[in-house]
């Protein structure tokens, strides 16, 4: 009687498989064959393109640049969009105006946004280096140094993102209780006393939550490289997901660039799966 | 019936058809902006006598406006002409190649009609069908200049359906140059007079005496040149123009790209190099972020007046030459630039030329094409037959942004620019002067139409930026774009390579 119960599983069962494992099985075996411009199709060439990638200097650098990226932007995003919860989580004038403005950048569309931020940047025409030029500081090769592309690649992620972890940490903030900030309060503690020893730790949970998100999110970063820089100067914003277009969409080796994309989902599993274990240790006292 | 009968047995009847469609030649097609109907087998009033209604035509394409906006323009004009359900899909550039050889390799009958890049040949030959001979001998074809039927052209079959021609060229600010007191200026800091320049050391010598300075009075800086720097965005072609001068001799036949031969890439050998070094070099005569140029910033630095020289396709030009432009007029063309010394690889030695060695770089272009697949191979080459016809092409040149460049003899009449365009005598002169000189010119460099060309270009683009960053010298840059380069021929073939690659070097070395 109790097997009836698989049968009312099975139409859900059967969308999973279609819509998750048999593209996910798909591109393995993907990776296993040749495919590409010249020879279509699923040949079998055994782990040839496993091994062409652990030669692949430029694949690591990606990857090794994506990290500093993606932890950079990140920790950027939570320090700002937690520090604008805190504006707006309590009473302040126009407080849900402020909610509404912060929540802009995330709303528009991130291939559109860079092509602004592209004409912001722009060091003939752009309207950021004549303000820069009239505050002292001095016109800025914004696009053209591969120190200030990387830069201008982590603005236009921090502005773009922070109202996400913003949206979540006032929610995470707006839900705390509010009984041990009373207590607090009774037993002297200042704002940054307040801060260190009641909020952020109730935060410790949302917090892990937020910024697991976003690593996941940050490290496909693709759209902002490939309008912005394409990849340059040289090689020194190429990211592994902008390579991995390359390889794939550009120069059409669809079995290679399935095996990047597995090697890079394996690598990313691990590292996030570790890093979510090292946040919950350090932040998140109740982790039963 | 084959499908050539067919489409031979289509195209008498058009022609039948014309003779009745001249006798009611009152019909006036210039509601499609056409100054006047040109007759002939693809002309308004012969597609006008078909009928297609029931029949679809699936077409895709570029997105707008670049040859999406004609594509799209002219399918609307058949659909209402003939009856037919025209379908356009646009696609953007860095998705074009794949949404196109996707259908192609997993056989699905997708599109009907394609544009794309010309020197995608390589790659798409197996699933294009062969311009009937029918096609090829209506006027507008048969004027099309040798050049461009070379490049539709593969394996003695013309597979691509020309509707643009493609080269680089050097642009110049006429006013700048003509200038007595700019001529006395360059006289007093070089020692020698202020000429077009003839080779890229001195191309770079006068954009760095006109480098930032405000040689145009408008009171903001103005720069030497605008280039296409950008990795990604079609900086291989620039980079190529750049090299073509020093590595292609003009004595040594069997590859500019790779010794046919041996298969042996060259484009680390001196020739190259020196190409690179110049074009890194030149980047201190660029305006700010111009070492980060894709070709949209090229075309409005110079086509806006922010630079003195440059080179690459007609967009800047034209773009200078719009009517609202505050340089219209002002701007002339060239070739490109040549080089006193040219690399010789059989004998391994740098030879020496009086008269500076030009290459003419015929590179890029759209195209089009009919699949193979297609069931509705009369009604697709109707299409692109009526895309092509005079009228409308005579109408397409005269807007920029359609894309579409002179191609036939016919479009490199000057008077049709000072008529219709309203462009003065030295500037339609020195354009139509640099076409045919480029289109009849000797030692010509085409595109690496081979298998897999963009994962070539993409691998020296990559290269090619790591040099321009600093990240590697000119000779360790290119050295390991050649490394690259073996492997990927070594991974789809050395004879399958070679075999594609004679057909580049047969144009080359005609």
């Amino acid at each position: 009687m109790y097997r009836q119960k698989y049968i009312f599983l099975l139409p859900g069962l059967l969308v999973l498989v279609a819509i998750i494992l048999f593209p996910l099985l798909f591109t393995i075996r993907v990776s296993f064959s040749s495919w590409d411009v010249y020879n279509p199709g699923l040949n079998w060439i055994g782990g040839e393109n496993y091994a062409r990638l652990w030669e692949d200097a430029r694949y690591w650098e990606a990857l090794t640049r994506l990290s500093v990226l993606t932890v950079g932007t990140v920790l950027l995003q939570y320090t700002l969009g937690f520090a604008l919860a805190l504006l707006v989580w309590r009473d302040i004038a126009a407080r849900r105006f402020f909610r509404v403005l912060f929540l802009v950048p995330m709303m528009t569309t991130p291939v559109v946004m860079s092509v602004i931020w592209r004409t912001i940047f722009h060091e003939s025409l752009g309207p950021l280096n004549p303000i820069l030029d009239a505050i002292g500081i001095g016109a800025q090769p914004w696009l053209s140094q591969a120190g200030h592309a990387f830069a201008a690649v982590m603005i236009v992620e921090v502005w773009q993102w922070t109202p996400f972890m913003f949206l979540l940490l006032l929610a995470g903030l707006l839900s705390l209780p509010n009984e041990p900030f009373l207590a607090a309060r009774i037993d002297g503690a200042g704002p940054i006393r307040t801060f260190l020893s009641v909020t952020f730790p109730m935060m410790g949970a949302i917090s892990v939550g937020a910024i697991l998100i976003r690593l996941i999110e940050a490290s496909k970063l693709m759209e902002t490289v490939y309008v912005l820089t394409s990849g340059g100067p040289g090689t020194s914003t190429e990211t592994t997901s902008y390579y991995i277009y390359i390889r794939g969409m550009r120069d059409f080796q669809i079995g290679y660039s399935a095996s990047l994309s597995l090697t890079y989902l394996i690598v990313m599993s691990v590292a996030l799966t570790l890093i979510a274990k090292a946040l919950i240790r350090l932040m998140v006292k109740d982790r039963t | 019936m084959t499908t050539k009968t067919t489409l031979r047995g289509a195209l008498l009847a058009t022609s039948a058809l014309m003779i009745s469609a001249g006798l009611a030649a009152a019909q006036d097609y210039s509601k499609y902006g056409i100054k006047e109907d040109v007759p002939g087998a693809c002309s308004f009033a012969s597609i006008d006598a078909k009928d297609y209604s029931g029949r679809t035509l699936n077409i895709i394409t570029h997105a707008i406006p670049v040859i999406g906006e004609p594509s799209a323009l002219h399918a609307q004009q058949f659909q209402e002409l003939t009856g037919a359900t025209v379908n356009v899909v646009h696609v953007p550039f860095g998705d074009l190649f794949q949404r196109i050889m996707i259908p192609f390799q997993t056989g699905q009958q997708a599109y009907d009609v394609l544009f794309f890049a010309s020197l995608w040949l390589g790659d798409f030959n197996p699933y294009l069908a062969e311009v009937p001979q029918a096609y090829q001998e209506v006027s507008g074809m048969q004027s099309v200049t040798p050049t461009y039927k070379g490049v539709a052209t593969w394996n003695g079959k013309m597979l691509n359906y020309t509707m643009d021609g493609d080269r680089h060229y050097l642009k110049y600010r006429s006013d700048v140059f003509s200038n007595p007191e700019m001529q006395a200026l360059f006289k007093e800091k070089t020692g020698r007079d202020l000429t077009v320049p003839a080779t890229w050391e001195e191309y770079n010598e006068v954009a760095a005496v006109f480098n930032n300075m405000d040689w145009d009075g408008d009171g903001a800086p103005n720069f030497g040149t605008a280039e296409v720097t950008k990795r990604d965005d079609l900086m291989f072609s620039a980079f190529i123009s750049r090299v073509a001068a020093y590595a292609k001799h003009p004595d040594v036949k069997g590859g500019f790209f790779f010794d046919l031969e041996t298969m042996e890439p060259l484009v680390n050998t001196p020739g190259w190099v020196k190409g690179l070094e110049m074009f890194v070099a030149a980047q201190a005569s660029m305006p700010p972020g111009g070492t980060s140029f894709g070709l949209g910033d090229e075309i409005f630095s110079f086509g806006g007046g922010q630079a003195l020289m440059s080179y690459s396709w007609d967009d800047a030009f034209i773009q200078a030459m719009q009517e609202d432009s505050p340089i219209r007029n002002k701007v002339a063309a060239a070739p490109l630039p040549g080089a006193t010394e040219v690399w010789n690889r059989t004998t391994g030695q740098w030879d020496k030329f009086d008269t500076p060695n030009t290459a003419p770089y015929v590179t890029w272009g759209w195209s089009s094409a009919v699949a193979s697949a297609s069931e509705n191979q009369d009604m697709a080459f109707d299409y692109l037959c009526f895309f092509g016809n005079e009228a409308n092409t005579l109408a397409d040149l005269q807007i920029g942004r359609f894309g579409v460049n002179p191609y036939r003899e016919a479009h490199f009449d000057p008077a049709f620019y000072e008529t219709e365009l309203g462009w003065d005598v030295n500037t339609a002169t020195t354009y139509t002067d640099t076409l045919k000189a480029i289109d009849g010119g000797k030692n010509q460099v085409f595109d690496l139409r081979v298998p897999g060309v963009g994962e070539f270009m993409s691998s020296l683009a990559a290269g090619v930026a790591r040099a321009q960053s600093g990240e590697a010298t000119a000779q360790e840059a290119l050295d390991g774009v050649a490394a690259e380069w073996k492997a990927i021929v070594d991974r789809i073939g050395v004879d399958r390579v070679r075999e594609a690659y004679a057909n580049v070097v047969a144009l080359e070395d005609k």
